[in-house]
């Protein structure tokens, strides 16, 4: 064996031994010391980040866990990596066999219908950006606004992929949905057999049957092997491993949308079937636990979306939210999905309060926490679209706050 | 399930000819009215989504190129009721069968407890009963709701398993706690959509619509 071959074992040696500690304590991956020496390993099946980054989704700690959330501050431009996509399960994972997979359309349609997820897969198909967001997305933040929150702690159950899929529309003209069916029950086969009423008119715009998650089979996690997609609705009526579809004239009050998913209003009524997600944003950077090194030029990030269409605007503050600039919106700006928006900043060691706010294309402003406390009130469980802020100290920490 | 069935369904609890209730099922939440989901409305946004027929037009005409393709295979009866297992607000749904408090109290016991505490006053998870908010007696808008969630979801350690009459009988015990049944009280198909619910006139439907109103 050649001195050089010795080496690179010695090395690789080095480098799994190296791989192996990084979950155990602070030592770091191996390189080496001048990668243009040394060949590196051969190409494989799968692949994988590299040792250095190590993205997570954050399990939250109720015991069973029932959600992780996307680790937002990671992130770059508007997808999301498949395996970092939030997660919200009301009976954990169930693990389908695709060839065993069945989904049924009944109710009131001509010919109630059976589809093996081939027979789903052989239909003209679509693929969309969508986010996809849980309707308790910065819940926790609101009622609980601590300074060492992190984006991904605040708005982590918001996710975006390319998803692909056969349109529901095509479904149901293929079944013979009848004119009088105006609501149909979507159900999943997770433990918790899971059921929202979804009105047809969703159906008929722009919901789909989805198989396919930013270029591959669906994540067991996000519905696999296919699950309904509402684009812009509350994430809990997008039923993952979606069995049955019944149409039905009138919604059937499940509980999941009666005693969960509602939100109390000042006065005493109950808002139910709020499905469109209000427009919002959030700075992913410069946040917590972030510490802006040194003076000059920074480049203020973040995402902003809304459940009605496209983003038209995010204005950034420095001052709390007194005044307003407008920040660059990155293309594509889509509808129904994270727009990424930017703005430079010469940051002078001045303390600075920095602020996002979205407008969407119905003209709808992301309000402040008053604004929103004020129509939703102190008991609002679902849709915290108020505006998220960020506390700079002259020493460059960041710190979460709300204005 | 299939909306004709109910409709026979409530037309056999109905008629003249029905058996009358026993006693014990005739309760202090002995209905007031026919029990309808009428009270919530369609209006405002919800025009949008649920009055379907110009999305659905749109719909058909943007597709018209397209053949219909015949994928799939015609579901049978058999195929369909092996999972048709959601019960509506009007019983649709409901199968034969009955359940009473005192048989629930003893299945609360064994299956539920653990979670949703003695008297459902809530654990690690949701109060059913009590004080406090969101509760089936002050926040729950049907009592159907009840059979449904339990049925398809409940016990957490084996879901889908309990047979009717345990079913009927827990949501007869939980409707207790929430004194909407008195202890000798029972339940079946056809008292169950007649238990008016304190919050069954709670809601409204979504009424925001983007734009400059902040809702």
């Amino acid at each position: 064996m050649s001195e050089v071959s010795k080496k690179r074992r010695a090395l690789l040696a080095g480098m799994a031994g190296g791989l192996g500690a990084i979950g155990a304590g602070d030592s770091r991956p191996l390189a080496p010391d001048d990668p243009t020496k040394l060949q590196g390993p051969p190409p494989t099946e799968v692949g994988e980040r590299s040792p250095f980054e190590r993205p997570r989704r954050t399990v939250m700690k109720n015991e069973p866990a029932s959600s992780s959330r996307t680790p937002l501050q990671d992130l770059t431009g508007i997808i999301t990596p498949s395996d970092l996509h939030f997660e919200r399960h009301h009976a954990g994972v169930p693990r389908i066999d695709p060839e065993r997979y069945t989904l049924l359309i009944h109710g009131l349609v001509e010919r109630p219908t059976i589809f093996t997820l081939a027979d789903l897969k052989r239909f003209p198909s679509v693929s969309r950006l969508y986010f996809l967001e849980c309707s308790g997305n910065g819940g926790e933040a609101l009622r609980d606004p601590k300074g060492d929150l992190t984006p991904q702690e605040i708005d982590g159950l918001t996710s975006v992929s390319e998803w692909t899929g056969v349109p529901l529309a095509l479904l149901f003209r293929e079944v013979g949905a009848l004119p009088d069916a105006r609501w149909f029950l979507a159900e999943g086969s997770d433990a918790a057999v899971m059921t929202r009423s979804v009105p047809m008119g969703k159906a008929w715009d722009d919901a789909m049957i989805a198989y396919a998650q930013n270029g591959e089979a669906l994540r067991p996690e996000t519905g696999y092997p296919a699950r309904l997609l509402l684009p812009g609705w509350e994430g809990n009526a997008n039923v993952k491993w979606i069995r049955r579809l019944e149409l039905a004239e009138r919604p059937f009050f499940t509980r999941e949308e009666t005693a969960k998913y509602t939100d109390p209003l000042p006065g005493g009524k109950t808002r139910m079937f709020s499905f469109e997600m209000d427009a919002k944003s959030i700075i992913t950077f410069p946040a917590y636990p972030t510490k802006l090194a040194s003076r000059g030029h920074w480049e203020v990030t973040g995402i902003a979306w809304s459940g009605r269409g496209r983003i038209t605007r995010v204005e950034l503050s420095v001052d709390g939210g007194r005044s307003f600039t407008d920040a660059e919106l990155q293309e594509p700006v889509l509808p129904k999905c994270h727009t990424r928006f930017r703005k430079l900043w010469n940051w002078q060691g001045e303390p600075a309060t920095l602020v996002s706010r979205a407008t969407d294309e119905t003209g709808y402003v992301q309000p402040t926490r008053e604004d929103f406390l004020a129509v939703r009130g102190a008991d609002t469980r679902y849709h915290f679209n108020h505006l998220r802020a960020w506390k700079v100290r002259g020493d460059g920490s960041v710190e979460f706050a709300l204005v | 399930m299939s909306r004709v069935f109910g409709l026979l369904l409530f037309a056999c609890a109905c008629s003249p000819g029905a058996p009358a209730s026993t006693p014990e099922v005739a309760s202090a939440a002995a209905p007031k009215s026919e029990p309808s989901t009428e009270s919530v409305d369609l209006h405002g946004e919800w025009r949008r989504w649920a009055e379907t027929r110009e999305l659905r037009a749109e719909a058909l005409a943007r597709l018209e190129s397209l053949p219909r393709f015949g994928f799939g295979r015609r579901a049978t009866a058999e195929e369909i009721s092996a999972i048709d297992i959601d019960v509506m607000p009007d019983g649709t749904g409901l199968p034969e069968g009955r359940g009473t408090v005192e048989r629930g109290r003893a299945l609360y016991k064994n299956q539920c407890v653990q979670c949703h505490g003695a008297d459902g006053r809530g654990a690690d998870y949701d109060a059913l009963a009590g004080e406090g908010a969101y509760t089936v007696g002050n926040f729950w808008p049907y009592a159907t709701i009840l059979y449904d969630y339990i049925y398809r979801a409940m016990p957490q350690a084996v879901p889908g398993s309990l047979p009717p009459d345990d079913v009927y009988s827990l949501t007869a015990f939980v409707l207790h706690l929430n004194e909407l049944l008195p202890a000798d009280g029972a339940l079946d198909r056809e008292s169950l959509p007649r238990i008016e619910m304190p919050a069954r006139d709670g809601f409204i439907y979504d009424d925001r619509a983007g734009g400059s109103e902040l809702k």
